[in-house]
């Protein structure tokens, strides 16, 4: 089922053009991947999915993006219940200076999801757990965030995310500051959470492309080269660039 | 080839030695100007923190108080304590005429009557006694006593007579003058006589100035800085207020002196010489100030903070209040403190605005006349009596206590409060 149909979208900084008449769906519980080399405007696009690009001045997004049918660059769209639904997981682990649970709780607390004290508890305690941070952290919930280690941190970001309930998490290389067993659990946790949300990562790595997803767009100087099913983007892609990339020759 | 290299290098070395010394001696001459000014205060001012007094028995004699029997409280209250003030004076010498009585009675205080009365109202036993009583010294003789006076100038070009010099000589002898910290100086109002002068109601109008600032210019600078930085689109109208912010911190402080009598007294008919008005004075001063340091303190909270919360769902109003300007709140108390350091300081637009008269009285509220700390520095610094120029130092001296305790509390909390990022 599609979840995400983007329809005809161009992003512009000023008067330059980042983004050319990007099309895609993006299927419902499924881990799509987007790829391609720096600057090719892949995290731009992921930004215009739960409309973060309104905070940078001077960009301007055309075209439309649905979700579940409705078009979310239209001026009906609430900007605060859309990113309600489309949480998002950063590239540098960014949790708020606060303790473990306020990081959680703040979410709920701030869209009114918890009537009680022993509600939120569960709130917190399961998102933690979804997170596979629980284990590690239910003795210290009252320390600050940021005194975890940088997978730990990330982890506490993905529960931060997933503690409202979002239909959608966006992930804009949320294991490039990471070390690889860091990264190893992150991946697993993503095999994880698409049973229950649909999942858009943007990465560098292509091996970790090709391990957590099972669609993947290939991005180049703005546009969508190709975009199809992992399988068949890594093992016979239509376009000469993409395969170019994908066997290392450029990028 | 290898030769040259090594002169190269041997260049570079002296290069480097000559820079270092050039920057130690600079550090060298700052340091020497600051130990000579703070020298130069401690070694005139120390000496304000005592005060001299004359060990003089007094008689407190019924009839000449006018008391009758069993006098009430405010029998005491209304009696006449001239006469025997008078008396005690004279009785220092027994031999002496009138003019010398007169000269006896200048060796005190003009306040010397109401310390004798004081000393009748805390114990009304003493009716009919004859007891020590402590009586301040005029200044000249304080100034002698702490020997700055100089005493071997011909008769005629001193304030103090040979006459009051032998009978002071005699007191000091027989140990009837004392020398004991100067309560007064921080709990009187400013006097016409230097030995009554105290720095109360100057303190206090520093006091209600600096709150009368805080409270104006805090919550105004607070606000525009957060508006400007985290509301307000980036065009040429902001531009052209962030640059007038700028330019306003550096506009001179007797410009908004002039602001204030203009607008402030002339216009609104609020009432001259408060700290009221001289802390709306101030406040016009040190707003620039603040918003400039808050809005540093917010553009220093990493934008992924921001983008957290955003992403979270929260408006921007959330962000901001909840995440921003807590995490930005250290950085702008700081630099609210320093610019309330610098006002306290400021002294052209407080004179402007007529906080330069002579007070008397200790101001209870903002509405009061009241002069400031370095307001009463220059008022002092005018009078011609020998005693005020001690005066002058120590009233320094608790300015830039004031304000070393004002910077460092600034320091403290942005140290203590200031949150690290991993």
């Amino acid at each position: 089922m599609i979840k995400i149909k983007a329809k005809d979208v161009d992003v512009f900084y000023g008067k330059k053009q980042a983004l050319f008449n990007i099309s895609l769906d993006i299927e419902e519980n499924q881990v799509t991947a987007l790829i391609g080399p720096s600057g090719c405007g892949k995290s731009t696009f992921l930004r215009c999915l739960n409309r973060m690009n309104d905070v940078i001045d001077i960009c301007s997004v055309k075209g439309e993006i649905l979700i579940n049918d409705f078009n979310i660059n239209d001026k009906s769209c609430d900007v605060v219940r859309l990113r309600e639904k489309i949480g998002m997981v950063f590239q540098k682990p960014n949790p708020f200076p606060k303790t473990l649970y306020e990081n959680v709780s703040y979410g709920p607390t701030i869209h009114g999801m918890a009537q009680s004290k022993q509600e939120m508890d569960e709130i917190v305690e399961n998102s933690l757990k979804k997170a596979a941070l629980w284990e590690e952290v239910k003795d210290r919930l009252h320390e600050p965030g940021t005194g975890l280690s940088g997978g730990q941190q990330q982890r506490l970001c993905i529960a931060r995310a997933i503690s409202v309930r979002p239909e959608v998490i966006l992930m804009d290389e949320p294991c490039s500051a990471l070390d690889p067993i860091a990264t190893a659990q992150i991946e697993e946790l993503i095999d994880e959470l698409k049973k229950e949300h649909t999942i858009i990562i943007v990465t560098h790595s292509m091996a970790q492309a090709a391990r957590v997803s099972q669609n993947t767009g290939f991005f180049h100087l703005g546009q969508l080269i190709e975009h199809g099913s992992t399988d068949k983007i890594f093992k016979n892609p239509d376009n000469k660039k993409t395969q170019d990339y994908i066997t290392g020759r450029f990028g | 080839m290898n030769k040259n290299k090594e002169q190269l290098l041997n260049k570079r070395y002296k290069a480097e030695q000559r820079f270092r010394l050039y920057g130690l001696s600079a550090i060298f001459m700052a340091l020497l100007f600051l130990t000579i000014f703070i020298f130069k205060i401690f070694s005139t001012g120390y000496s304000a923190f005592q005060k001299t007094w004359l060990i003089v028995p007094v008689t407190f004699d019924a009839e000449l108080m006018m008391l009758d029997q069993n006098p009430s409280k405010e029998d005491l209250q209304d009696a006449d304590y001239y006469d025997i003030a008078l008396k005690s004076m004279a009785d220092l010498d027994p031999n002496a005429n009138e003019d010398q009585e007169n000269e006896l009675k200048r060796m005190v205080s003009y306040f010397f009557e109401k310390e004798i009365k004081n000393e009748l109202l805390n114990d009304p036993n003493l009716i009919g006694k004859t007891k020590e009583v402590y009586l301040t010294a005029s200044d000249d003789l304080d100034q002698v006593f702490k020997g700055n006076y100089p005493r071997d100038l011909p008769e005629d070009q001193r304030r103090v007579s040979d006459y009051q010099l032998k009978i002071f000589d005699q007191l000091v002898a027989n140990g009837k003058v004392e020398s004991k910290f100067n309560i007064s100086f921080f709990t009187n109002a400013d006097s016409r006589e230097a030995e009554l002068a105290g720095i109360a109601s100057s303190f206090m109008g520093s006091i209600f100035s600096i709150l009368v600032c805080l409270m104006i210019a805090f919550p105004v600078a607070v606000l525009a800085a957060i508006y400007l930085e985290e509301f307000a689109p980036k065009n040429r109208f902001t531009d052209f207020i962030e640059v007038n912010i700028n330019n306003l911190a550096a506009v001179p402080s007797i410009v908004f002196g002039l602001l204030g009598l203009g607008v402030l007294l002339a216009i609104f008919q609020l009432p001259r010489s408060t700290p009221l008005v001289g802390g709306i004075t101030l406040s016009l001063m040190t707003l620039p100030t603040i918003i400039i340091a808050a809005r540093a303190s917010l553009k220093a909270v990493p934008p992924s903070i921001r983008e957290a919360a955003l992403a979270m769902g929260a408006s921007r109003m959330q962000t901001t209040m909840h995440h921003t300007v807590p995490l930005s709140m250290p950085g702008t108390l700081s630099g609210t403190i320093i610019g309330l350091a610098q006002a306290l300081g400021e002294t052209a637009p407080l004179i402007l605005i007529g906080m330069v008269a002579f007070v008397n009285t200790i101001p209870g509220s903002p509405m009061d006349p009241a002069a400031s700390l370095p307001v009463q520095i220059y008022i002092w610094a005018e009078s011609a009596e020998r005693g005020f120029v001690e005066k002058v130092s120590a009233c320094i001296m608790v300015l830039l206590g004031f304000l070393i305790i004002m910077n460092l509390f600034a320091q403290i909390i942005r140290h203590k409060f200031e949150k690290k990022w991993s």
